[in-house]
């Protein structure tokens, strides 16, 4: 299932929590060999965890992680345009319709589906919130992970070579991308909206009219 | 709202040197919208707040004395947050939190809510809101129609309200980078979307990413608006001059270097 958790409250998910910062030491660190920190207890954590992004994570059955990635708007400090915008010929992005989505990281063995299921929940963040674009940084398996599930950014800009290729990219909001991506997925329209509803609060509370 | 009243709401936001004319555009706003209530709130994590806005006056006092920044779910909900809520989606739940907020009623701040939090550093946080009387449907269509246009209201208030208020500098407005500068001066120049992003080489949907970011930083409404303010500022060159200019147009340099005719 599908969690949209800010920073602040990720130790309420503790296995999730612990299993999604091992897997993205996994990829980064020890598969990719970015330049990241892990610390002691084998988590991946840098600046912008800091910051109370946004995470949107893939829950497997056992309560485990099994994919995620992390937002942040980009009127604030972001990864991108802290460290990336030489990719960008300069531009440096900011809008309250962009946000950033930054360590994209699928769990051990995760099915194509997850992958579908995030692109998915990025879509439905930028639905609900008036979104005009999402701002990414990946890996070149990423680029082939997206094709895959018919969500290809449009890369602005790359550096570094063969598995060393880190791209930046754009993801426009298209609304008719929905439904592919949902079918992808192999999930309802119903389900994602239960599960972004349970995440953001349910609307459901009648604010009766005071007489 | 009609782009027009939003587009004198800006401008006069823009122009405004005292907190009372932003107080003064927030009761226009109230009236324009046809809501009871607009309010801009800031507080620091310490607690620190201030505001301005049309609820009543008593109901602002009473709100300090009785120390509702604690319990206020717009507050706790929202707080180290950055998506707009409708204030149905917060929790309710707690008995102070009830009775908050038929205290809340009884000063007709309205049954229905909606907030645009924006972070600030040190765990501040301001809060743009519009509350109102009316049932859910006809909410969610308020909301749904303008969440967009209060996104950018939010944004721009903040920025001048900061500015105004001694001793919270907001962000400095970052300078538009060379390749914004070109969309905006081919767009000024009367070329379409379709046009730019071809003499850009890039797809229109980033020429929208990079508009939408010129927008931003140029506090602008529109791409009619940004292209007149970089034009009023400066920041491109539109017509004789630039036609007149050596460096030719901007986005032959494929390195995405501007001439300096067209940087200002």
């Amino acid at each position: 299932m599908l969690r949209y958790v800010y920073g602040n409250e990720l130790s309420n998910y503790p296995v999730l929590q612990d299993t999604m910062h091992r897997d993205r030491a996994r990829q980064f660190a020890e598969r990719l060999k970015w330049d990241v920190h892990v610390c002691e207890n084998g988590w991946e954590r840098d600046e912008y965890d800091a910051m109370n992004p946004l995470y949107v994570i893939w829950e497997n059955r056992d309560g485990t992680h099994g994919g995620s990635m992390r937002f942040l708007p980009t009127t604030e400090r972001t990864m991108v345009n802290d460290h990336f915008s030489a990719l960008l010929n300069g531009v440096d992005i900011r809008s309250p319709f962009v946000w950033e989505c930054t360590r994209f990281v699928l769990g051990t063995g995760a099915q194509p589906r997850v992958a579908a299921a995030m692109m998915l929940a990025g879509g439905e963040l930028m639905r609900a919130f008036s979104l005009t674009h999402l701002l990414g940084v990946f890996d070149p398996r990423m680029v082939r992970i997206y094709g895959m599930i018919g969500a290809s950014p449009e890369v602005l800009g790359s550096s570094g070579k063969g598995r060393d290729k880190i791209s930046v990219g754009l993801w426009p909001f298209r609304p008719q991308d929905r439904i592919r991506v949902l079918k992808r997925a192999g999930l309802s329209s119903e389900i994602s909206e239960h599960w972004f509803n349970r995440s953001f609060g349910q609307p459901i509370m009648q604010m009766q009219k005071v007489a | 709202m009609k782009a027009l009243e939003l587009d004198t709401f800006l401008r006069a936001l823009e122009q405004a040197d005292a907190l009372e004319q932003i107080q003064d555009l927030i009761v226009g706003l109230r009236d324009t919208f046809e809501i009871d209530h607009v309010v801009y709130h800031w507080v620091s994590a310490d607690g620190e707040q201030y505001g301005f806005g049309t609820y009543d006056p008593a109901w602002a006092q009473r709100y300090v004395e009785r120390d509702y920044i604690r319990i206020d779910p717009v507050i706790v909900g929202c707080f180290q947050q950055f998506h707009p809520v409708d204030w149905k989606r917060l929790d309710w739940s707690s008995k102070a939190a009830r009775e908050f907020r038929k205290d809340a009623q009884g000063y007709g701040i309205g049954n229905q809510g909606f907030s645009i939090p924006i972070r600030g550093p040190n765990g501040q946080l301001a809060l743009f809101t519009a509350s109102h009387t009316t049932d859910d449907e006809s909410w969610a269509e308020f909301t749904g129609k303008h969440q967009r246009d209060w996104i950018l209201m939010a944004h721009y208030l903040n920025q001048k309200a900061l500015e105004l208020e001694k001793g919270r500098a907001p962000e400095p407005v970052r300078a538009l980078s060379p390749r914004e500068v070109d969309a905006l001066t081919y767009l000024g120049m009367g070329y379409g979307r379709g046009q730019v992003a071809d003499l850009l080489s890039i797809s229109e949907h980033t020429l929208r990413a990079y508009i939408e970011s010129a927008r931003f930083k140029l506090g602008a409404l529109n791409t009619v608006h940004a292209v007149a303010r970089a034009t009023s500022e400066g920041l491109i060159i539109i017509g004789g001059a630039a036609r007149a200019a050596s460096g030719g147009w901007p986005g032959r340099h494929r390195d995405g270097k501007v001439p300096k005719s067209a940087a200002g």
